[in-house]
């Protein structure tokens, strides 16, 4: 690290201190609710996923309580059931980790990161937030709602979705639809911003190729949903058309409970088409934010550079670029042209090589790390082998031949609750206790910590892995009971109940980490300015929770990239991204 | 699937000739420094509501990729009959392209520095995209006269679905237009109203390019 292209000593451009044009709240009502600095909006986001999250947690606690002990309790209705799949699966994807990784991380992260003062359109920030919120109060409402909220199971397959014996027919699907546009419309306002702000709102040096990680995955995360979401978008106008005004762009000619119905003609497929083109890229719109945090967490706490930085830039575009031509392979059941079914098993085992180059550039960065078991650390390591377990199950299923009969069991279920669910919420949780010193000022219980970390990741696992089991004996999904079969033991029925009780210690566990947050932001121990001696520009904050325009008179001027940890000669074991070259001894 | 396919691979190419000039192929551990020696490689120096605008034009872009999709994909089924469009649509397109050609108009004169003429163009966009606004209604009254109502074919769901979309974009903009109108005529800096024009002015562009599009489409089909 000591041989530099540049001298030392060049000369820094003198720093043009540029006309602050920020907002200024007036009002106590314009600084913490209608606020429009981007790190207030970032809490408003995380504090309405969390809470939208919650209800999620308790719809899986009560799929899990008729799974593992059918019959015991009667108020869950077939019916019930599969609108506590469907809502559950729904709130999780979109209204939590979307929310979450964008609104919450994405609105904290990004104008400290790359340098800005703020977003660069804050009032749109400020509309997103509450667009968003309206979009979760109607997704609410249909809770409310005569006949309830919507069965359709998450991904709204018509023509089951808008049938009248679908649970949820009157209003829920409706209410469903139209939540899902409001928050497109939000997603949208704020995704401009995003994008923008790291486009044209880099400080002085800071490059692309400067930028941290979690930038480069938040930014193409956002790229790609705003690509995707319009095809959600498009496809839940269309249903609700088809739902509302009876057309039939989706729905084929059909005979329902003995009576034919006024559709005709339309193709579910093209809605699954529709669907999937979103859906796809929506994985990795939750994957790649998490693949950028967890660089970071990897790096500072083994106090190491990233190994491989370049590729782990290449692979982020990488897997965004193919991520839009792999949809179909949810789709294998689907009546497909079989050679498509060749395409896009090629295409889908194509990005597992910039995801496998990813993972071993984490496992290379620990190697001979001076590696720190820190709470951020510890949710990293978890993040790796759980993605590594999801990843390789998910080869399993991007075959056609395998995919073919493990299709609709809880196999996929375990699939992507690992890979897609388990795994970006372990990088919530290390991004969470790494950031949280910077958001509060204080340090987050680190007993408490540890108690949530170990029940969460062992739990994770005490469910997920038997339910891949379950999955290959050939226990179906979404069914409400299994009743006598052939093919599954009795034994599976134990099972069940055990996952279903790791479910509950689970959840319970959150209850903790959810204490901490609260206890810890008035009891815990004071963090300083850069806990976790960290090289980049949010740690280097002249106040610790950083003030309104986030930097003091002068914006930050950016020297170097952001993982010069353990460089031999210097003062410190890090360098920040702000230090100038001339300072340190070389 | 293949226009949005299309849409989507035309602007990779975009991103991609972009990234290549980002030297993201440099070596950021080895390069210290204020880093003066690479134009081009910092921020972008264009304003952020244009840079916005673009991100915005391929969000819409998108969209309208998906509805096309989605009606090139429904076509194929048995039951698709044609539409018989109204004439009308003809007169509409040339009341947008006038529409258009007024925002060019004032996006010209403001950057001559003639308030005036940016005034007359920018009234003269509004008026004209208001009654585009008003003759696809008309012509949604001529269809539901003749008949055809939101669920009597494929096509003429496919009708009335594009041109609300469509009509609902131009519904923005012409929100979008009436501030900056009242920027004109208020106290605002000629910096400031120039950006705005020139904003409205694309805006109305690629609005004008989706409704040829939209046009073209229903029309041979």
């Amino acid at each position: 690290m000591a041989d530099t292209a540049f001298g030392p000593a060049r000369a820094i451009p003198p720093a043009e201190v540029e006309d602050v044009d920020l907002y200024h709240a007036k009002s106590w009502v314009t600084k913490y609710v209608f606020s429009q600095d981007a790190k207030v909006i970032a809490i408003q986001y995380a504090v309405t996923a969390t809470a939208i999250g919650l209800v999620a947690l308790v719809l899986s606690w009560l799929m899990r309580l008729q799974l593992g002990f059918p019959g015991r309790f009667a108020f869950i209705d077939p019916s019930h059931y599969l609108q506590f799949i469907t809502m559950h699966g729904m709130i999780m994807v979109v209204y939590l980790l979307t929310a979450l990784f964008l609104g919450g991380f994405g609105n904290y992260l990004i104008p400290l990161m790359v340098g800005a003062r703020d977003m660069v359109f804050p009032y749109l920030n400020m509309l997103s937030y509450w667009i968003y919120l309206l979009a979760v109060l109607v997704l609410v409402a249909s809770f409310f709602v005569p006949g309830g909220p919507t069965g359709a199971g998450w991904t709204l397959y018509p023509p089951q979705a808008i049938l009248p014996n679908t649970p949820g027919y009157e209003w829920g699907i409706i209410l469903m639809l139209a939540s899902l546009i409001i928050f497109i419309i939000g997603f949208t306002m704020g995704g401009l911003n995003y994008v923008v702000t790291v486009l044209q709102g880099r400080t002085r040096g800071m490059t692309l190729m400067r930028l941290p990680l979690t930038v480069w995955g938040i930014f193409t995360a956002t790229v790609m949903a705003l690509l995707a979401f319009p095809a959600l978008f498009v496809a839940a106008v269309m249903m609700l058309f088809d739902r509302v005004l009876g057309t039939s762009f989706f729905m084929p000619t059909i005979v329902s409970m003995g009576e034919q119905l006024k559709y005709g003609g339309g193709s579910p497929i093209m809605f699954q088409h529709l669907f999937w083109f979103f859906g796809h890229p929506e994985v990795y719109i939750v994957a790649l934010p998490a693949f950028g945090i967890v660089s970071d967490l990897i790096s500072t706490h083994a106090r190491k550079n990233i190994f491989g930085y370049r590729m782990m830039v290449w692979a982020i575009v990488a897997i965004g670029a193919l991520s839009f031509v792999v949809w179909a392979h949810h789709m294998y059941v689907s009546g497909m042209n079989p050679s498509f079914g060749y395409f896009f098993a090629t295409t889908t085992l194509i990005i597992a090589i910039p995801t496998a180059i990813k993972v071993y550039n984490w496992v290379l960065t620990l190697w001979r790390g001076d590696i720190h078991l820190t709470l951020p650390m510890l949710f990293a390591l978890a993040f790796i082998v759980t993605f590594v377990n999801g990843g390789l199950t998910g080869l399993f299923l991007g075959n056609v031949v395998v995919d073919v009969p493990l299709s609709d069991t809880m196999f996929v279920v375990a699939h992507f609750h690992m890979v897609m669910g388990v795994a970006p919420i372990l990088v919530i949780f290390g991004a969470i206790y790494h950031w949280y010193p910077k958001v509060t000022g204080r340090m987050l219980n680190d007993s408490l910590g540890k108690f949530h970390f170990w029940v969460t990741f062992l739990g994770a696992y005490a469910i997920f892995f038997p339910m891949h089991y379950l999955g290959l004996l050939g226990m179906p999904r979404r069914y409400h009971e299994i009743g006598q079969t052939t093919f599954v033991p009795e034994s599976a029925q134990t099972l069940n109940a055990f996952i279903s009780v790791a479910a509950l210690i689970v959840g319970f566990a959150q209850i903790v980490f959810l204490f901490n947050l609260v206890w810890s932001l008035f009891r815990g121990k004071l963090a300083g300015s850069n806990p976790w001696r960290s090289t980049t520009l949010e740690w280097q904050t002249p106040e610790t929770p950083p003030g309104h325009g986030n930097w003091g008179k002068e914006l930050p001027v950016v020297y170097r990239w952001a993982y010069d940890y353990g460089v031999p000669g210097a003062e410190q074991d890090f360098v920040p991204q702000d230090q100038p070259p001339a300072t340190r001894a070389v | 699937m293949g226009a949005i396919i299309l849409f989507v691979a035309m602007l990779a190419v975009v991103v991609v000739w972009w990234l290549s000039t980002q030297r993201l192929t440099a070596k950021p551990w080895l390069e210290e420094g204020p880093i003066g020696e690479f134009p081009g490689t910092g921020a972008l120096s264009l304003p952020a509501a244009k840079i916005g605008l673009g991100v915005f034009a391929a969000v819409v872009g998108a969209l309208f990729a998906l509805i096309f999709t989605a009606y090139l994909m429904r076509m194929q089924l048995a039951d698709w009959t044609p539409l018989r469009k109204p004439t009308l649509l003809w007169v509409n397109t040339g009341v947008l392209i006038l529409s258009s050609a007024g925002l060019q108009w004032a996006r010209d004169a403001s950057e001559r520095g003639d308030m005036d003429g940016v005034k007359a163009g920018l009234l003269a966009g509004g008026v004209a995209a208001i009654a585009f606004l008003v003759g696809q209604i008309m012509a949604w009254q001529q269809l539901v006269a003749a008949g055809h109502f939101v669920a009597s074919s494929p096509a003429s769901s496919f009708f009335y679905l594009i041109t609300a979309m469509h009509g609902l974009h131009l519904l923005g903009g012409v929100m979008a237009l009436g501030r900056t109108i009242g920027k004109v005529h208020g106290h605002c800096a000629a910096d400031e109203v120039r950006l705005s024009v020139e904003l409205c002015a694309i805006y109305w562009h690629l609005l004008l390019l989706v409704w040829l599009f939209c046009f073209s489409l229903l029309l041979f089909t």
